[in-house]
């Protein structure tokens, strides 16, 4: 009897996440547990892995989201998990290695208080999204969702200490705006979306470059020693 | 309340009741057996506490001369609390033996007497080992009780009920193909409350006898005998009580018979406890300074069920 409810619980959740709205709706979910995630994490390396799993969410929503597979979303797709899940946390792993980082994340704000902020992000988002005058949109927590995770990316991008990690705050609020950018996806031209994921890698890319220079002029990556006057 | 309690409860939550005090030792044993399988030991008998109970009741107590009756009060006062608060839940699926409005809060509440019982009885001793751990439990508690209301919030907003009783049934099953995210997230929630309050793994070693490093084990130091039988067997039963609120908030049963809901009940306990062994085994204990934010990360995902329950 209790197998029964529970296979009858599993068939909910199945069909819950197969009907057009759950799908999207459980891996947008996933988007916020894994910036809570790198909120919460102590180690570098899982705040990247974090960032990887996200990246791979990011590129799996456009087929969810679009009605019709187009060459146009299946190229978007295979761009965004190329780049986000594959290339950048690649070379962030890369950047760890090369310059011999301490792998703790020593943040300036407690963990306790960045997740406390990071619940403080999501529900302001989800408030702010209630409000926002949007046309149409195909599943309503995208807009919340996207605005979270711009908020969230801001918060590590400010808290942490580590060039690095202010490089994964970075591509977190880049992810977020990649989720707003996605309730338009089958108006906006491929070009333009094509552009900014160069964009971003070129960035970070170049970010990698200044993180690996920090390191060799201070023997750190602390950005806080930045606005110190050296010779 | 409790005087309405033998007229207007069903026979059915009373036995219920009955069947869990008994079952209640059984589920620390299968967590240390699933431990000592999954690490190619043999390990204790499933049963290993009952023996433990029968033993330390035919011994006799020693008190030490600094304590007072607040250390002889402490372990009835935490076997009685969650005996309490287990009436407060519908074991059966249909309805608990006690219920009235907003008895959530006394449900929580009930958990906090036993906690505040154990911890004046460690204080009481005047032993620096044991005023470390009644801190040490506190501290845990402290981020532990949001995260539980947190919990029990969602659950009001899902189910609109004000009772533990009226919502673990009909409006929680009702509420479950609606609400799947946030009911996932909130149960996973209690599952880090359960192994926080329970002195389980990531937050504390039970199996541990250091007392520098454990929380629990240490301020139960000075009890003997029939006094450490009472805590131990409190501690078991409030396991299958956290226990117990998990199962009924993944699987309500309101459809079934009461035997078959007790029955599926007990599976699910086991199913439980299986877990918590395999998640004994394949993690370390978090260093202490790492436990709140653990339990922070349990309040943030019941806020985020919240947030999407109130959407």
């Amino acid at each position: 009897m209790w197998v029964a409810t529970a296979t009858l619980r599993l068939f909910w959740t199945v069909r819950a996440a197969s009907s057009p709205q759950g799908a999207p709706a459980l891996v947008l979910l996933l988007v916020v547990l894994s910036n809570f995630a790198v909120l919460g994490t102590t180690r570098l390396s899982t705040c990247i892995r974090a960032l990887a799993f996200q990246g791979l969410l990011l590129g799996v929503l456009p087929l969810l989201l679009a009605s019709s597979l187009s060459p146009h979303i299946l190229a978007l797709a295979v761009g965004t998990v190329v780049v986000k899940a594959i290339a950048l946390p690649w070379f962030l792993r890369w950047a760890i290695r090369e310059a011999a980082v301490r792998r703790e994340v020593e943040p300036l704000v407690g963990f306790i208080a960045s997740l406390l902020l990071g619940a403080l992000a999501v529900g302001l988002a989800f408030a702010v999204a209630a409000r926002l005058p949007l046309p149409e949109v195909r599943t309503e927590l995208l807009v919340p969702v996207s605005l979270a995770t711009v908020i969230i990316g801001f918060v590590v991008l400010i808290t942490r200490r580590k060039a690095i990690s202010q490089v994964v705050g970075y591509l977190i609020l880049e992810n977020g705006i990649y989720l707003f950018g996605l309730t338009q996806a089958e108006s906006v031209p491929f070009l333009l979306e094509l552009g900014v994921l160069l964009d971003v890698f070129v960035g970070v890319f170049i970010m990698g470059i200044v993180v690996f220079h920090i390191n060799r002029e201070f023997d750190s990556l602390d950005s806080a020693r930045l606005t110190e006057l050296t010779d | 309340m409790f005087a309405n309690l033998a007229r207007l409860a069903p026979p059915s939550s009373i036995v219920a009741i009955a069947v869990l005090l008994c079952f209640a030792p059984v589920m620390p044993g299968i967590a240390i057996k699933t431990k000592s399988v999954l690490a190619g030991r043999k390990g204790a008998p499933i049963l290993q506490l009952y023996y433990d109970l029968w033993k330390l009741v035919r011994k006799g107590t020693v008190y030490s001369t600094t304590t007072t009756w607040v250390f002889q009060a402490g372990p009835v006062i935490v076997l009685a609390s969650v005996v309490a608060a287990l009436l407060f839940l519908p074991l059966d699926g249909r309805s608990a033996p006690a219920h009235f409005e907003g008895d959530l809060v006394a449900f929580a509440g009930l958990l906090a007497l036993g906690r505040f019982a154990l911890v004046l009885a460690g204080l009481d001793t005047g032993s620096s080992f044991e005023g470390m751990g009644a801190s040490r439990e506190v501290t845990v508690a402290t981020f532990a009780e949001p995260a539980l209301f947190l919990c029990l919030l969602a659950l009001v907003l899902a189910t609109g009920e004000l009772t533990l009783s009226g919502m673990l049934g009909v409006p929680l099953a009702n509420a479950w193909p609606r609400s799947a995210a946030s009911l996932t997230l909130v149960g996973l929630s209690l599952f880090i409350i359960l192994l926080a309050e329970n002195s389980r793994v990531p937050v504390d070693d039970p199996a541990t006898h250091l007392e520098l490093t454990m929380i629990h084990e240490v301020i139960v130091l000075d009890h003997s005998g029939p006094d450490l039988a009472l805590i131990l067997y409190g501690s078991a039963l409030k396991l299958t009580l956290f226990g117990a609120l998990v199962v009924c908030l993944f699987a309500p049963r309101p459809s079934l018979t009461p035997a078959a809901a007790i029955a599926s009940l007990l599976a699910g306990l086991v199913l439980v406890a299986v877990i918590i062994g395999i998640v004994e085994s394949v993690m370390a204990r978090l260093r202490l300074t790492r436990i709140p934010q653990l339990l922070v990360g349990a309040a943030a995902l019941a806020t985020l069920g919240i947030i999407l329950l109130l959407r």
